[in-house]
């Protein structure tokens, strides 16, 4: 897109680019030593691009790299026409007797075309951008689509949890169910926000984005966004569910319960995984097939009244001990003001001698402090060795196996109600939305890590 | 036939010659380049979808095979494959090595770098690319290289993704091998300046020797493969996609001229005969109840599939269907290519050739009394459903109408025969667009410097250094610079100096000999054949027993050198033992002595030899066989 500055060039090729009045998309011809380039300027790559190199796409398709030292020539020939990556979205009328499921936009690029000029990828987010890009979603509901905001996941704070739950709220009453496209960073977390934000549900809320983006013909996003719009009119339940990937297949949609998920794989299509837990069913075939018993979740309702209660306390932080860790920082967390703190122990729940002292000094102030594990699967135990007895011993509460990051939420959700020690002790240690589980089951960690 | 006049036909041809790379890595991860042929250890399904471009335009041929529900099945190996080529974490960096390599051929070639290596998406959705683009670099543009005196212009130098092996189709499915998938190819591009068969031949293989004097290449077939483009005069500039064997150029170039020049006759004929595009109805008519007893065995099947018989009228088209474009095949099998590519039918019948194949005359007049069509006019017939039947006769209606205007553009693939066969639309404006995984390259001043220091020399340096330090003769000099196995000719000579003719000897007569008796030298692990000549050099056997090890090496590819001595009883046999051998022999048949005197040696020679074949030098043999025969003629 043409634009008032040559975007991403800095330094020198800012400078030349500037001096020669030309501008992102303008056709110039560039005369070097020993050679003559025609072509298109297209902005700098944000990534590993230096300040020393002007880039050119050639009518072949293929772009270079000229640096500026070497240019003896540079001439403008023509303008750059507004290059418009929208496409012209087909408008589509409601059809009758399909379901309407509603599609809440938070960033990342489930749905998205790529500007081939610059590569810029473009994030298609209307109802119709929807229908144009994934054309199939017109023949299994009627979407109502909302762009609540356009952030990296990485950049979401507990406020942008709060407008979420809200407008999910909002939708939830006119859709069969609703679908949040979401950057899978910390997809996990707002699963889990939601999942206390949201209780009580009549419908489904499902979590869903992409590990390979929307404009490469190999993205999950378009399987993943259809298992999740099939989950948010078909499924049994009324329960808030990641929908990605179940394998490196495009077969299989894994539908993970919102609390007991977490991104356990930086790259690969199926990052998610359910622990200390039961996955709740996948979708195949276009249906949605249930792996839990029926006693397992709550079914769907449309009569049923939803409790919302979007708050969350965002002084409260996550901490990982370590080897050698002192107490400095859970010292300068109690100065700060800090309202709660979760531990990510090490084994059964532990954490360094070292720390002891300051862990008393948050008994004192009543700064809730909980233990969960680094080990990520199991269950914190703290009465099995001394350490944790001396860490119970001095207030800190056992998560038992809650994953940390549900476990962190549930304190910011919790605190946002309640500061009273007791209180919060009674809330965290008890099972609110399916968090915590009674049983360990065998399964739950064997076929995880045996995928 | 005639023969084709290329000049006066205005044939103008360019090539593009790919070379898989013998680096350490691929071009974006760091798996070995290496080809497998064992069993795979898993798999995994993906479907692609076509992306829009800016235009909103999807390249028709990747749509209609999504819609088609086509899965593409990946066959892996655990240990040589890794979560890069799955499409299952992005790209590392760009391979040095390959980036290398390919500014090294552009300094040979001439051609100027880039001063920034940019890292592009290819949209490929055939499958054939787990990600549904390749990656391809431009590193150089313009240069040049002579061909027997004549100038042929580089267009581009590039680097790029091999893609993946297609194993097989079944149905819907295709299965590829990931192996290949990222192995870097260097990609020359020639302007389309050739005139003739032989110039392309000539100009691939002076590519293939620059190629290899690096000694960077891998060998043996499918490592290189070209891709031609030919156009005539009022033609149409078609592709024809991965030419493996280079004795098949010649002959594709000749095919598609006279292709394109046979096409372009028909459609003169067509317009004299009045034919209009218009009149061509892409209407398919169920003619099923006409051959309901038809002895054709494929509409007989096809019937008893519960599937039916529709045809489609080529008005005018009489005679011309049947017209041959290459030898062997004729319009009809190009319109046959377009119903199996968009219909996923079997094949088609057409009036032209009929009645034949268990169809009767009287049924082709039914039909033609059916669907009131006329002598001049050509009917189409193909039976499977409805739906691959419709499909089909209208991607025929649309390639009658299309031989009534010009040559359709088209991407081609080679036949076994040097005939070639649609493989698909030629894509428009290709579909490209920035890496944004993997940044970009500079080619800095320095890089240049330490490549430009390293350059081997060039096939006709090489070619004085084989005559005059190796002292082979001019034949087996030139032989040797065409040799696939020049590197591991260097290689060896390098170290034994002093037996390059032995070598050279060896790694061509000998082994294009045993080559065409079926042995399969080419299995031969090279650091045994380099063993060999160290063995050799050190008179553990006579250089007469090369053939013999070689042939044993190739019968058991995991055995060594030293083995194969054992096992053949070689070594070289103590002087006083030859003597003996030779003193036995010359006594056995002291009478023919006595009857020739030195002319027995002749004859003796090839006794003694037979004795001592592979364990005695010959030279040495004679001297003493001279001696032995002398000293008999004196007693
Ligand atoms: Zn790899």
């Amino acid at each position: 897109m043409p634009s008032e500055e040559p975007a991403g060039y800095l330094g020198k090729a800012q400078k030349t680019l500037e001096k020669a009045k030309v501008q992102i998309g303008d056709r110039i011809s560039i005369q070097t030593l020993d050679n003559t380039f025609e072509g298109i300027v297209i902005p700098r790559a944000e990534i590993g691009a230096d300040d020393q190199h002007i880039v050119l796409k050639l009518d072949s398709g293929y772009n270079v790299g000229i640096h500026v030292d070497r240019i003896q020539q540079l001439k403008h020939l023509q303008s750059g026409k507004i290059i418009e990556p929208e496409l012209p979205a087909v408008p589509r009328k409601t059809k009758k007797g399909l379901p309407w499921v509603s599609i809440l936009s938070t960033g990342g690029t489930i749905a998205s075309r790529v500007d081939y000029h610059t590569g810029a990828v473009n994030p298609a987010l209307s109802a119709d951008d929807l229908y144009t890009v994934v054309p199939e979603l017109g023949d299994l509901a009627n979407i109502r689509a909302d762009v609540l905001f356009s952030e990296f996941s990485e950049n979401l704070t507990p406020n942008h949890w709060t407008t979420i739950a809200k407008q999910t709220a909002k939708h939830l009453e006119e859709s069969e169910g609703v679908v949040i496209a979401h950057g899978t960073d910390t997809m996990g977390y707002t699963a889990a926000a939601l999942s206390f934000a949201l209780q009580n549900l009549p419908r489904p809320v499902i979590l869903t984005g992409s590990q390979r983006s929307s404009d490469r013909p190999s993205s999950d996003a378009a399987l993943n966004l259809m298992g999740a719009v099939i989950t948010a009119y078909q499924a049994p339940f009324a329960e808030v569910v990641v929908a990605m990937h179940r394998s490196p297949d495009d077969t299989k949609i894994a539908l993970h319960p919102g609390t007991q998920v977490r991104k356990c794989h930086t790259s690969r299509r199926d990052a998610f995984l359910t622990i200390n837990a039961d996955l709740l069913g996948e979708v195949s075939d276009g249906k949605v097939h249930m792996l839990v018993d029926d006693s397992a979740y709550r079914h769907r309702n449309s009569k049923r009244k939803l409790t919302l209660q979007p708050e969350f306390d965002t002084k409260v932080a996550l901490l990982k001990t370590t080897p050698g860790m002192t107490g400095d920082l859970i010292d300068s967390l109690i100065d700060r003001g800090y309202h709660g703190i979760v531990l990510e122990g090490t084994g059964l729940g532990h954490a360094p001698a070292s720390l002891l002292k300051a862990i008393e000094r948050t008994q004192e102030e009543q700064i809730p402090i909980i233990m969960t594990s680094q080990c990520i699967w199991g269950r914190v135990q703290m009465r099995v060795y001394r350490t944790g007895v001396e860490l119970v011993q001095r207030g800190v509460i056992s998560a038992e196996d809650m994953i940390a990051e549900t476990a962190y939420v549930k304190l910011m959700w919790i605190l946002a109600q309640t500061r009273d020690i007791n209180e919060v002790q009674t809330r965290m240690r008890a099972n609110l939305v399916g968090e915590i589980t009674e049983c360990s089951k065998r399964s739950q960690y064997e076929e995880m890590s045996h995928l | 036939m005639t023969k084709i006049d290329y000049e006066k036909v205005g044939a103008l041809i360019g090539i593009e010659v790919h070379q898989q790379l013998d680096t350490r890595t691929k071009l974006f991860c760091s798996c070995p380049t290496k080809i497998r042929e064992d069993d795979p250890e898993f798999t995994f399904i993906r479907r692609l979808r076509p992306t829009q471009s800016e235009l909103g335009e999807v390249d028709p041929a990747a749509l209609f095979e999504f819609q088609r529900g086509r899965v593409h099945i990946y066959e892996n190996y655990d240990d040589s494959i890794c979560l890069v080529e799955q499409d299952e974490e992005p790209p590392h960096l760009l391979d040095e090595e390959a980036v290398d390599f390919a500014l090294e051929i552009s300094l040979l070639m001439n051609s100027q770098p880039v001063d920034e290596i940019q890292i592009m998406r290819k949209l490929v959705i055939d499958g054939s690319n787990t990600t549904g683009f390749q990656r391809s670099v431009v590193v150089a543009f313009g240069g040049s290289i002579d061909v027997n005196g004549f100038t042929v212009p580089i267009q581009t130098i590039g680097v790029e993704e091999d893609a993946a092996r297609k194993i097989r189709e079944n149905g819907s499915q295709t299965y590829w091998r990931l192996d290949r998938l990222g192995i870097p190819l260097i990609e020359v591009a020639t302007a389309p300046v050739m005139k003739t068969p032989q110039q392309v031949l000539d100009t691939a293989l002076r590519i293939g020797q620059i190629f290899r004097v690096t000694g960077k290449v891998k060998r043996g077939l499918g490592t290189i493969r070209q891709d031609i483009n030919v156009s005539v005069k009022g033609g149409a500039i078609i592709e024809i996609k991965g030419v493996q064997k280079l004795n098949l150029i010649g002959q594709v170039v000749e095919y598609e001229v006279q292709r394109q020049l046979q096409l372009l006759k028909i459609r003169d004929e067509l317009k004299e005969r009045g034919v209009r595009s218009g009149q061509i109805k892409s209407m398919a008519h169920d003619v099923t109840s006409l051959f309901e007893k038809s002895s054709s065995k494929v509409i007989q099947s096809a019937l008893k599939r519960k599937e039916g018989v529709y045809a489609l009228v080529l008005p005018g088209f009489a005679g011309m269907v049947g017209r041959e474009v290459q030898p062997g095949r004729r319009l009809g099998s190009e319109l046959a290519d377009y119903a199996k590519f968009w219909g996923g039918v079997q094949g088609l019948f057409h009036t032209d050739e009929l009645p034949n194949y268990g169809i009767t005359s009287v049924e082709v007049t039914a039909l033609q009394k059916y669907l009131k069509a006329q002598d001049v006019d050509a009917i189409i017939i193909v039976a499977a459903t409805e739906t691959a039947s419709k499909e089909a006769l209208k991607a025929v209606a649309d390639r009658a109408r299309q031989a009534l205007k010009c040559v359709p553009d088209e991407t081609r693939g080679p036949l076994i025969d040097g005939t070639t066969r649609y493989s698909r639309p030629r894509p428009g404006a290709a579909r490209m667009y920035p890496e944004t995984d993997v940044a970009p390259v500079a080619v800095t001043q320095e890089r240049l410097e330490r490549i430009r220091q390293g350059l081997p020399e060039l096939p006709e340096e090489k070619l004085q250094k084989f005559r005059e330090e190796y002292h082979l003769s001019d034949e087996l000099a030139g032989i040797m610079i065409r040799s696939l196995r020049i590197d591991l000719f260097e290689h060896i000579i390098t170290q034994h100096p002093e037996l390059a003719v032995t070598v050279a000897a060896a790694l061509e007569s000998t082994w294009r000999n045993l080559e065409r008796e079926g042995v399969d030298v080419e299995g031969i692990p090279e650091e045994q054949i380099a063993l060999l000549f160290d063995r050799l050099a050190a008179d553990q056997f006579a250089k007469e027993a090369i053939e013999e090890l070689l042939i044993w090496l190739a019968q058991h590819p995991e055995k060594t050198v030293d083995d194969a001595v054992v096992d053949l009883g070689l070594g070289v046999i103590s002087h006083s033992e030859l003597k003996g051998i030779i003193d036995q022999i010359v006594k056995a048949n002291a009478a023919m002595v006595a009857e020739r005197g030195e002319r027995a040696v002749g004859p003796l020679m090839g006794l003694v030899m037979k004795e001592v074949r592979g364990r005695a030098d010959g030279k040495l043999v004679n001297k003493l066989l001279q001696d032995a025969v002398k000293t008999q003629m004196k007693s």
